[in-house]
């Protein structure tokens, strides 16, 4: 996913960059733009005396390609499930295993041995989301568990829609809605993904990620989204919801790794040590918003994600999510004709 | 005992060496900003892409043709890239428009400055340039709080009773033209002023003294003399133009894409570097075959007036 890097993110390198004088070490983290606690950063500081430095990336492939490239300095990087498992082919992260660290029990046990990183080898939990509708039910009052909101959006809608043009997200979104399985290189089911798309981007008014802003403002009545922004958009206004889509939808998930190329190895396996301790999972889940898979945080947590319907998933949609997964090259070129075609 | 000629000879030589030397600096910048990522681009274009992004060092004209043409998804015939050429023909076509709208703005604009007293010339020079003092990104904000339908535009209509409810312009080609024109409008005014500045107006005076009309003296004796400002001014706003991606995509609400959008999504979520490079030539050709085009022409409908 992408997320918008803005001043905030300045202002956090500034505050790390000001830490302590005397440090035993330093600790260089690539991460997302605006998705780093602050607190977490300073305990972490004082606790190892080591001054930490954080540093922005806006999409994963933007973090690939930087990292392919070497010599850049990171110890940590931040990479989606769908990109570990090309860093771990491309050699470009560290066996730290993390599986045998003190702090791993802590670990909710439906990420403890994920697909992308069996046995957890490489990788430690940071965040984990969903992607839904979101639907200001001010203008819409109707049923919107459905990804038939962006696909075939309901009269009092039309106009009013937007999709955050991730092209992925969106055309998982568009299999699920036709029933299809992800990744899948049947052409005859990719050319009705095409036919649905072009048919309904007459109804949308935009594709941008700047969803909570313009859903606060009223530009938007509903969009595509991932659940955090979600969140925050109901904390802003409570007439907006998030909801599941009951064809199914998307789950993400950012993973902490050690780059081979890291010089500060020992810090950086203490870092991925320490962001499994619940309290300090929840410290992060606080910044970003987005549940941490460490089991024992709900009780840290703050008060207004505690029992929030975007974080906390209700049982009965809980076995309509599943993890997306990286389609292969071969897939991915049609993904982009077919986006390329959509939006020309 | 060196003849005559041999000391010329030597002399010459040093001279050749000095001058090599002392254009050094100027022929390492052009080569290591200019000259040479170019050139990276340019072999990247001809290889294949990787995987995962990135390229494999391995000859392939694919890009290049896929820049024109394109193999149908589902039946895998060859026809004219007609995405691509509908998205090139789109910037194309906002770039002109941004120019016309801007010289149609700015050529009034720098008239009224140049025609004010030498000392309030100054002043407005100086409101020209503040726009410049603030970002970019913010200026289109700017833009964007104007005209939303919680903006001040419908705000106030709404308030006034000219409308019931408001005019959706916020991501519509009109917003994009708006934010663009107003961006690009002191790149136009400048050059034009600075021509109009050095304008005889007496010029102006004999015209209408030998009986011509407002519009004759503005078609025959002003615009024909601050024709290389107008020609500047046009470069300045065409070029960045075509290959603007803030105002579009903050404004035209990012549905359609425009070049910019197209050769960052094969580097980005496309991973296809090849196709990326290969588009870049592509519009740098472009631009330069308009360039060339337009300067050429008006260079000779210069030495007409002349």
């Amino acid at each position: 996913m992408k997320r918008k890097t803005m001043a905030a993110a300045i202002g956090l390198t500034l505050l790390a960059s000001t830490g302590l004088a005397r440090a035993d070490g330093v600790l260089n983290i690539y991460n997302w733009g605006n998705y780093t606690s602050p607190d977490v950063i300073k305990k972490f500081e004082e606790k190892y005396n080591v001054k930490v430095t954080i540093t922005d990336y806006d999409s994963n492939d933007t973090a690939l390609a930087k990292v392919r490239q070497g010599g850049t300095g990171y110890d940590i990087a931040v990479p989606s499930q769908t990109f570990v498992p090309i860093w771990i082919k491309e050699g470009l992260v560290l066996e730290t295993d993390p599986g045998k660290m003190e702090n791993f029990k802590n670990v909710a046990p439906e990420w403890a041995n994920p697909d992308f990183d069996p046995g957890r080898k490489y990788t430690v939990p940071w965040a984990w989301g969903t992607i839904g509708v979101v639907v200001n039910t001010d203008a819409y009052k109707g049923p919107a568990n459905s990804w038939g909101i962006i696909f075939n959006t309901p009269d009092e809608l039309k106009g009013k829609v937007n999709v955050v043009p991730e092209m992925n997200d969106v055309i998982f979104a568009a299999l699920k809605y036709l029933g299809a399985a992800q990744c899948t290189d049947d052409k005859a089911v990719l050319k009705k993904v095409r036919d649905l798309l072009v048919a309904a981007k007459p109804n949308w008014i935009a594709m941008e990620y700047n969803t909570i802003e313009k859903m606060g403002a009223g530009d938007f009545k509903a969009t595509s989204d991932w659940n955090g922004s979600a969140l925050r958009q109901r904390l802003a206004n409570p007439a907006i919801h998030f909801n599941y889509p009951k064809e199914g939808y998307g789950l993400w998930s950012d993973n902490v790794v050690v780059l081979k190329e890291a010089k500060n190895v020992e810090n950086a396996k203490l870092f991925q040590n320490f962001i499994m301790d619940p309290e300090v999972a929840a410290g992060l889940s606080a910044f970003h918003r987005y549940a941490n898979g460490i089991a024992g945080s709900d009780k840290y947590m703050p008060a207004d994600m505690k029992d929030a319907p975007e974080v906390v998933i209700p049982a009965d949609v809980k076995p309509l999510g599943e993890l997306q997964r990286l389609c292969s090259p071969e897939t991915q070129d049609l993904y982009t004709k077919i986006w390329t075609e959509l939006q020309k | 005992m060196a003849s005559a000629e041999e000391v010329a000879r030597q002399a010459q030589r040093k001279d050749i060496r000095d001058r090599w030397f002392l254009s050094a600096p100027a022929l390492l910048v052009i080569f290591f900003a200019a000259t040479g990522p170019l050139l990276i681009v340019l072999v990247y274009s001809f290889l294949t892409p990787g995987a995962y992004g990135d390229v494999k060092w391995q000859f392939s004209p694919e890009a290049w043709v896929s820049v024109f043409l394109e193999r149908d998804i589902f039946d895998d015939t060859l026809s004219l890239a007609a995405a691509h050429v509908t998205i090139f023909w789109r910037s194309i076509k906002l770039a002109i428009v941004t120019t016309i709208a801007t010289l149609a703005l700015g050529f009034p604009t720098a008239y009224f400055m140049a025609t004010r007293s030498e000392k309030t010339r100054d002043l407005w020079l100086f409101l020209i340039t503040i726009p410049f003092w603030t970002n970019l990104l913010i200026r289109t904000f700017a833009v964007l709080q104007i005209i939303r339908n919680e903006g001040l535009i419908n705000t106030v209509l709404i308030k006034l009773g000219i409308i019931s409810s408001p005019i959706q312009i916020l991501f519509t080609d009109t917003a994009i033209l708006i934010g663009m024109a107003y961006v690009y409008l002191p790149l136009m005014v400048l050059p034009i002023y600075a021509s109009m500045e050095k304008l005889d107006f007496r010029l102006v005076e004999a015209g209408y003294d030998l009986y011509a009309s407002r519009f004759q003296v503005l078609r025959r004796i002003i615009f024909p003399l601050v024709r290389p400002g107008v020609i500047a001014g046009s470069i300045l706003v065409f070029i960045p133009a075509i290959g603007a991606y803030v105002s579009p995509s903050l404004l035209g609400g990012g549905k359609n894409m425009m070049l910019s959008n197209l050769i960052e999504l094969q580097f980005g979520q496309g991973r296809n570097w090849p196709l990326g490079s290969a588009l870049s030539i592509a519009v740098m050709i472009i631009v330069m075959v308009a360039l060339l085009a337009y300067v050429r022409n008006a260079s000779r409908s210069e030495v007409r007036h002349g």
